[in-house]
């Protein structure tokens, strides 16, 4: 950086008078655009924060009356006003995991394709229709969902889970009857589509900015075409793919329509993938409308907070992954 | 670029006055019950076209959520399915009137397998299959009310609304007052800790899930399964006759609680006497702040009520909803003055 | 031993390229299934009275959606005009001015605003623009939709613009050119393609939110004049309609669908056209 302000610093020599004034110009140029951005990001901050507050105050009868139990109590009753909120951060956490353990590989692998072996128009014909697929409204994946992915759940493949993986040692704990058709993993597939549009998007685009020069260096030493995607483009992109998998992961959490949809709403903790289940976002869109008890909605607002909470920690313990595995590939190195 | 700038111009200030008032327009907003929306919706439409001036914005969000959005003063006036309690009263900064619109009904739905005709069912089958005591489609609680009917031996799969709903306080309000049970164990409202049973949402959500979920049993409402074609069961009321639902069962549950109807009209007549009698029946209400400051908006009110109550009701069968008793229009009509 | 070796490298080769087909072509049918199915159950909806007739009450066959397509429209140029800059301006100041430890918190807020579901905020917008002036308003949804448009703008703004290659930066600083300037002319049109992939996704998603619409615009029969007045969408129109038990409705529902498509595919075809005729510069 200090070459660059010595460089400005020398040209204005050359221009003769009004030197001051043009340094002045530039450096308050760069301070109002500092000034300017600084303020955006820090608008972020105050609205999270005003967010959080508002959570906060909203929630205040359930927290006062129910204090960390309400982590643990698995019973939700809004007649009797007893409030808990383990079967939702189960069911949040189950389907999200099974939304990325589906989608991550097939987004990526799609955005490998897409970025390295596709010839340009098709790909970006391709990622254009596959943009599309981020428009579509939740509801409509919800009725899709209903009308397409549960009966296949109900007639085909829950039946095919439970006859081969059910029967393994500790995984078959996962694939056990009853099969409805609606559950955690319906929920998964659901929202495993409806979060592949945005691994694939950007993942693609970050591959594609990876420079030429670096994949040509892998080739000219003799690796086959899928070692140096694998082993160089992907390292180079990590850091924009990961933030892909981040954006998903935030969405799978939040979605509300299509997964109470497809989810049973049985606010339950089941082993069984293919047993019904809840979702914080699910409970709050249900309910929210219609509770009329002050105790519920605070209640119901606690859960937002929870959510909340549950995303801080997640996107921690994603943050400190990527600083392990970072080595510094793919920025202005 | 400045081309762009132009039409973004223009684009804004269409949008902004797209659809311009003109003065002298009345827009009332109101939100609430789903179970009333198609007649509500009839309503507005028809009352708008006689008087092109007063447009009545109704959105279905939810009894809860018309209730709420009332107290807060967002929306001109509510509807609930169920009629708010003394709590929910006191909490309002102005007095609030109950006016019963139309009479609908609950029926149970089902699929099971290999049966094609009507079920019947006691008030202690209903109760015990949603508690989850009684398990099975061949359990002698339903099968000695249907003799005749090959029941199998299949686990009852139960549906129930995951989203809050009147339609499910006013058959948990018929299941608290046959099963004393159900009534500590579970209670009356709009979202019950259901002991057992799958989630759907809305109507379309329950009967969705029943059609594809054999051995199944739900509810929903009497227009729903009308409009659809959906097959329902007939429900046993204190009499102990088993009852299907329509519009003269629902009338006639109504016929006793109309001579007793409380002023403030709110009232449960689910599990009514008389041998005609559906049981699982209920008013919904449309919730009136007594006193309205805006001129225009006051009397576009007590007119649209005025006119619910006389032309009005000649719309509910057409929807299958019933008609209120003469009593209880009578003494609506005279509460329209409390509304100042 | 080499030509094992060899043998083994080519076929895991030749094995993942074609799985990454395979992955690329099951996305793409499961798209296709998705439009398919909205064009066979909404496109015989889709009339000339879609498009330009209110709502019918309930049971009557006909009428259209033409205040809720205005509506939506209106929304999104709300989240556009006000979450965009802020997105934009906030992932500049990330990938070029912020300081190390500033810059971490203000991605991190970022990502939790991400993950918090839309009827939460909703909720927020209702709070902070509906209670105060105690009516539903346009304005109030644009508030939601704004908000929600920031992160992804931010993620992907911040994203691209470190993907830049440092070559440029340092091109058109030994011209002599400011930081922001630098900035401005360069890096920016160089990073314009994510960018702009960015804003269009975060658009495209909040096109079909309907959670936060249900507290802020409400929804309207009626046509909703100015921007402080309850407003019909999309979104909300396909969510009454589609749980309702009319066929007609639900028909009308997969037609709305159908046209939010539409819509969003004409902006970003729009969008990109304008783009190309400026040209980007992808890596050297």
């Amino acid at each position: 950086m200090s070459i660059a302000a010595t460089t400005i610093e020398h040209a204005p020599h050359h221009r003769g008078r009004g030197t001051r004034a043009l340094i002045q110009r530039l450096r308050h140029g760069d301070e109002v655009a500092h000034l300017l951005t600084l303020t955006f990001a820090a608008g972020i901050l105050l609205l999270t924060s005003m967010l959080v507050y508002e959570l906060w105050v909203n929630s205040h009868l359930s927290r006062a009356k129910f204090g960390w139990l309400f982590f643990w109590t698995r019973t939700w009753d809004p007649i009797f006003d007893n409030f808990g909120a383990s079967p939702f951060i189960y069911g949040t956490l189950i389907t999200s995991i099974v939304s990325l353990v589906i989608a991550v590989p097939l987004g990526i692998a799609a955005a490998i394709f897409l970025a390295e072996l596709a010839p340009r128009k098709i790909s970006d014909s391709i990622s254009f229709l596959i943009d599309l697929l981020a428009a579509v409204p939740s509801v409509i994946y919800g009725l899709l969902g209903i009308f397409i992915v549960v009966p296949l759940m109900r007639t085909t493949i829950g039946p095919l889970l439970i006859n081969t993986l059910g029967h393994l040692p500790t995984i078959g704990k996962l694939f056990k009857p009853p099969n409805y058709g609606v559950g955690f993993f319906t929920a998964g597939i659901v929202l495993a589509i409806m979060v592949v549009p945005f691994i694939i998007s950007v993942s693609r685009e970050v591959l594609l900015t990876v420079p030429r020069d670096q994949r040509e260096a892998a080739l000219s030493l003799g690796a086959t075409r899928w070692e140096s995607t694998w082993q160089v483009v992907i390292p180079w992109a990590r850091t924009g793919i990961l933030g892909s998998i981040f954006l998903a992961l935030a969405r799978a959490l939040g979605e509300t329509m299509a997964v109470t949809m497809v989810i049973g709403n049985d606010p339950k903790i089941t082993a069984s993938l293919l047993a019904p289940g809840y979702t914080i976002a699910a409970v709050i869109a249900n309910e929210f409308t219609e509770a009329t008890g002050d105790l519920h909605l605070s209640a119901l607002i606690e859960l937002g907070l929870v959510l909340f909470l549950m995303t801080f920690i997640l996107n921690g313990l994603a943050r400190l992954l990527i600083v392990a595995t970072e080595r510094g590939g793919g920025n202005l190195s | 670029m400045r081309k762009t700038i132009l039409v973004v111009w223009l684009l804004l200030c269409l949008a902004a006055t797209a659809g311009a008032q003109s003065s002298g327009t009345v827009l009332l907003n109101a939100a609430g019950a789903t179970f009333p929306y198609p007649i509500y919706s009839k309503w507005f439409d028809v009352y708008h076209q006689q008087h092109p001036n007063i447009q009545i914005n109704y959105q279905s969000i939810g009894s809860g959520g018309g209730i709420r959005q009332l107290l807060a003063g967002t929306v001109d006036f509510g509807a609930s399915d169920g009629p708010m309690s003394d709590e929910q009263l006191a909490q309002a900064k102005f007095k609030i009137l109950h006016f019963p619109t139309v009479l609908g009904a609950v029926v149970p739905t089902y699929n099971v397998a290999g049966v094609a005709s009507e079920l019947n069912f006691t008030q202690k089958a209903l109760a015990g299959i949603f508690l989850g005591k009684i398990t099975k489609w061949n359990d002698p609680e339903i099968a000695n009310a249907n003799k005749g009917v090959s029941l199998p031996g299949a686990d009852i799969v139960v549906v129930h609304r995951s989203d809050g709903s009147g339609t499910t306080y006013i058959w948990t309000d018929f299941l608290a007052k046959v099963s004393e049970e159900w009534k500590t164990k579970v209670g009356k409202g709009t979202s019950p800790n259901w002991p057992v049973g799958l989630g759907g949402k809305g109507n379309e959500g329950v009967t969705g899930l029943v059609k594809e979920t054999p051995n199944s049993i739900g509810y929903i409402e009497l227009i729903y399964a009308v409009q659809n074609n959906i097959a329902y069961g007939k429900v046993e009321n204190p009499a102990g006759k088993f009852v299907k639902a329509d519009l003269a069962g629902v009338t006639a549950a109504a016929d006793k609680a109309s001579k007793e109807i409380p002023d403030d009209f709110r009232v449960s007549i689910t599990n009514a006497p008389g041998p005609a009698s559906y049981p699982i029946a209920s008013f919904t209400w449309l919730l009136i702040p007594a006193q309205i400051p805006d001129a225009a908006k006051r009397d576009a009110i007590k007119d649209f009520l005025k006119w619910m109550l006389n032309e009005g009701q000649n719309y509910n069968e057409g929807l299958s909803y019933s008609r209120l008793p003469k009593p209880v229009i009578a003494k609506e009509l005279k509460a329209i003055s409390q509304i100042q | 031993m080499i030509r094992l070796r060899l043998l083994w490298r080519k076929s895991l080769n030749a094995v993942m390229l074609s799985l990454t087909g395979v992955a690329a072509f099951s996305v793409v049918s499961v798209l296709f299934l998705i439009l398919g199915y909205l064009l066979l159950h909404g496109g015989t909806s889709l009339s000339w009275d879609f498009f330009t007739k209110l709502p019918k009450p309930v049971g009557e066959a006909g009428g259209g959606m033409a205040n809720a397509i205005v509506g939506s429209l209106k929304l999104l140029l709300l989240a556009a005009v006000m979450g965009l800059p802020v997105g934009l301006l906030a992932g500049v100041y990330l990938a070029e001015f912020g300081g190390k430890t500033f810059s971490f918190v203000i991605r991190y807020t970022t990502d939790l605003l991400n993950g918090v579901p839309s009827i939460v905020i909703g909720i927020f917008a209702y709070s902070l623009v509906v209670l105060p002036v105690k009516h539903f308003s346009t304005l109030a949804g644009g508030v939601a939709l704004a908000i929600m448009v920031i992160p992804i703008t931010v993620r992907s703004t911040e994203e691209f613009l470190r993907s830049v290659p440092s070559s440029l930066r340092e091109g058109a600083m030994a011209l002599g050119a400011s930081k922001w300037k630098t900035i401005a002319t360069v890096i920016l049109p160089a990073a314009s393609g994510g960018i702009l992939t960015g804003m269009l996704l975060a658009l495209a998603r909040v096109a079909g939110e309907t959670a936060p619409l249900l507290f802020t615009a409400f929804s309207n029969r009626f046509w909703s004049p100015g921007w402080g007045q309850p407003s019909a969408s999309l979104p909300v129109m396909i969510y009454t309609y589609a749980i309702a038990p009319y066929d007609d409705w639900h028909r009308q529902a997969w037609a709305a669908g159908l046209v939010l498509l539409m819509l969003v595919l004409l902006a970003n075809l729009g969008c990109r056209l304008a783009l190309n005729r400026r040209g980007s510069v992808r890596s050297a």
